[in-house]
């Protein structure tokens, strides 16, 4: 038998502060990211006209840039591989395809070189409001569903608030990333969000499991000495299937091309954090709760 | 043995089941390109197999709102989404491409995803025309003709955008009529304007139907028209009642002509002229022919993504995602052996079942929907791995082959269920609530979830369990 790890005995209820610390630390890091460098927010939220154009030979991003000053387009410019750009312009009132008529006049100014439009997004100010708020609504409202059904099968508010708060550090996590690597969150982010609060929840669930297995098994057993057993019991596990998905995304990551890049990206954080949430911030909570804090148990 | 059959005959049932619902998906997209797009074309597209969406086969989406403040008093919104969805489907079947999902989307939103679609602008004029057709009677008098004089030597334009007049030309216009524009006619011309009368006889809703006809001697296109037999005989009223009378043929607001009535007009039909490209002149006896819009729409989301776009981010994406999961199965079967390769056959039949059920429905997949499959598929590779484990420990405690199984299947149980419905109630919120991507991201995760915990459980377990029959005495995992 090929193992990983043999019996492991580490106190991770021990090391909480450490943890807490570190959390606190990074969430602090986030807060200041968002609040000094902001969000990326993509077309999908902020509305606007994007088109993305290939040429037929090389073009100089500076010969974009000038040929749409000239034009006076007010336009974020992104290169996409070969010859290939994105020409952004956000939060147009425009009609539909005012902007895109002007980018394109705009670009025809380009000497040497011709285009093709390859995609091209308008998002009128409206729906990208509207789709904004309908994702966090729904995201509100499943979240509420997680705390009351894992109450109700663990039989404590506490575990499924610690499950929560465990989802929504992961999530934040994931969005500071994309705001120290100034990438844009669109509505597929907004899949990936999701795909990591899916995946924390799963991962804290299954070491609850275990949790309420030993309490079973074990009830004189005091709290933090049975949530480090049910941790270490696990620990194979844990390693084994976030390997797995960490490879899965870190491949899509390296070689799923351009368009995937953000998303899988996005993944990658929320794997780790996905991971690290339950061991140092889940089941330490749970046990902080249930103690009060200071007594010792 | 009995219930071991049962499970065995229930396994297999769905399997060719899952087959069979996978043959026509498996079919359509092993044919080119080519050959798809001409059976789109005769509308010869199967039904029940799992569409590509626009973000991954290239196309048009559209969404539309319908300007609810200018519909008849008396019609209810909900009814008006209802009848342009049917209009604009019925215009976009005239025009002839393929499966087109039109829906309606909150209040008075309407989405239209056009795949394939090359030229982008034709088909938002397709559908974007109101394509209200009104005859008016010109109003000559000599107010009117001043209102007109005024008009034309106006500096800016008499009527902005929506048709509102100016206010020193609203002043001068003659009780009951209103300004119009003609359309734009030689270049450099002048626009010329008209005083109509507001009450409008007949409108294009008695049209029976339109169609392109070409000028004998210019070859210049224009559009014939038949009345039904209820416009026929109002149009043949008010024809003879107004002889000598200008006729104006308003379409979408704009004056296209207005001759003289010479004479009554019989047998309830006529020609709109004007200068149209023959394009111009073929769309327009579509939208003719389909009805007008009770309101006009206007674009209000946009997305262009060009053929090669979808297919080469698709090929990368998804050769990187199988290289990922051969990878996987291959760390499956060497750490935990002959336990891995029942894993892995469990997450083949899952990704046949998933896609049978998903054609089955006839669901959408698109990028934010392969990401609700991949964390179903790891979700369903997690439940194997927990039950490995299980197994593991029960198998340090030197149990018996026949105990550590099931065993193992239920002390892993608890924690692959409350996992799976955790992720399941927030899948179904985001269904319910969702739009767009977050709801194709819903949908595969729903039905994965669901698929997953089949294969990933019943389906391993009753691999054991017919192994078990061979009364095995070492386990390998």
């Amino acid at each position: 038998m090929i193992r990983i790890l043999h019996k492991t005995n580490i106190n991770f209820i021990k090391l909480r502060h450490v943890f807490f610390g570190i959390s606190g630390a990074v969430v602090l890091i986030g807060i200041i990211s968002l609040s000094v460098k902001g969000i990326n927010l993509g077309l999908d939220f902020t509305g606007g006209t994007m088109m993305q154009v290939k040429f037929d030979k090389p073009v100089e991003i500076s010969a974009l840039r000038a040929a749409l000053d000239s034009a006076r387009i007010e336009a974020g410019i992104q290169s996409f591989g070969t010859n290939t750009y994105a020409i952004k312009v956000k939060g147009t009132q425009e009609n539909v395809n005012e902007k895109a008529n002007q980018i394109t006049t705009a670009l025809k100014a380009i000497q040497g070189a011709a285009f093709a439009e390859e995609k091209l997004d308008y998002v009128g100010p409206v729906v990208g409001n509207d789709l904004a708020k309908k994702a966090l609504f729904a995201m509100i409202l499943s979240m509420f569903g997680i705390i009351v059904y894992v109450a109700f099968r663990f039989s404590n508010p506490v575990w499924g608030t610690a499950g929560v708060i465990g989802l929504l550090h992961d999530v934040f996590v994931a969005l500071t990333a994309m705001s120290i690597t100034n990438r844009e969150i669109d509505l597929v982010i907004v899949a990936a969000f999701l795909t990591i609060a899916g995946y924390s929840i799963n991962d804290t669930i299954v070491i609850f499991d275990r949790m309420r297995e030993n309490m079973r098994n074990f009830p004189k057993m005091p709290l933090g000495d049975l949530i480090n057993m049910s941790v270490n019991e696990c620990l194979s596990r844990t390693i084994i299937t976030t390997a797995t998905v960490f490879i899965t995304v870190l491949i899509l990551v390296l070689f799923g091309g351009s368009s995937i890049n953000n998303f899988a990206f996005c993944m990658l954080i929320g794997t780790v954090t996905g991971v690290y949430s339950t061991i140092a911030l889940c089941t330490p909570m749970v046990y902080q709760w249930e103690h009060g804090g200071g007594r010792k148990k | 043995m009995d219930k071991l059959h049962w499970k065995i005959g229930l396994t297999l049932g769905l399997l060719i089941l899952s087959i069979w619902l996978l043959y026509p998906t498996v079919e359509w997209y092993t044919k080119t390109p080519d050959e798809r797009a001409k059976l789109e074309a005769v509308r010869m597209r199967p039904k029940g197999i799992m569409n590509l969406g626009l973000d991954l086969r290239g196309g048009t989406h559209l969404l539309l709102e319908l300007d609810i403040t200018k519909l008849e008093k008396k019609e209810k919104v909900a009814d008006a989404v209802t009848r342009a969805i049917e209009i604009i489907r019925n215009r976009i079947d005239q025009y002839g491409v393929g499966e087109t999902p039109i829906s309606r989307q909150g209040e008075r939103w309407i989405s239209v995803d056009l795949p394939g679609i090359s030229n982008a602008e034709e088909a938002e004029n397709l559908i974007g025309k109101t394509a209200l057709l009104e005859f008016r009677l010109v109003n000559d008098s000599k107010d009117a003709q001043d209102v007109v004089a005024k008009a034309e030597a106006l500096d800016g334009p008499p009527l902005d955008k929506n048709g509102v007049p100016a206010p020193e030309i609203a002043k001068l216009l003659p009780k009951g009529s209103m300004l119009y524009k003609a359309t734009a006619g030689q270049e450099g011309e002048r626009t010329r304007y008209y005083v109509l009368f507001d009450s409008v006889p007949v409108t294009g809703a008695y049209l029976e139907n339109a169609r392109v006809e070409t000028d004998r001697q210019f070859g210049t296109p224009s559009i014939g028209f038949t009345f039904n037999k209820e416009g026929g005989k109002l149009f043949e009223q008010f024809t003879g009642a107004n002889v000598g009378k200008y006729l104006a043929i308003v379409l979408d607001g704009v004056v296209h002509s207005a001759p003289v009535i010479k004479t009554r007009i019989g047998g309830g039909s006529g020609v709109i002229e004007g200068s149209f490209t023959m394009e111009e002149a073929r769309d327009l006896a579509i939208v003719l022919r389909a009805g007008s819009l009770p309101a006009p729409v206007s674009i209000i989301e946009k997305r262009v993504v060009g053929p090669g776009l979808g297919e080469d981010s698709i090929k990368k994406g998804l050769s990187a995602a199988l290289a990922a999961l051969l990878l996987v199965v291959v760390f499956m079967a060497i750490y935990y052996k002959a336990g891995g390769l029942i894993a892995d056959i469990a997450l083949l039949l899952n990704f046949v079942f998933l896609i049978a059920a998903l054609g089955y429905f006839g669901a959408t997949l698109t990028l934010p929907g392969i990401a609700g499959m991949i964390l179903s598929l790891a979700m369903a590779i997690d439940a194997n791995v927990l039950i490995l484990e299980r197994m593991r420990e029960e198998m340090a405690l030197s149990k018996p082959v026949a105990m550590i199984i099931p065993t193992g299947y239920d002390k892993a149980w608890s924690a692959i269920l409350d996992s799976n419905v955790t992720t399941w109630i927030a899948a179904i919120f985001l269904f319910q609530f969702g739009s767009g991507p977050v709801k194709g991201f819903a949908v595969t995760l729903t039905i994965g979830l669901l698929v997953g915990m089949f294969t990933s459980v019943f389906v391993t377990r009753l691999i054991y369990e017919f192994w078990l029959t061979s009364n095995p005495k070492e386990l390998s995992i």
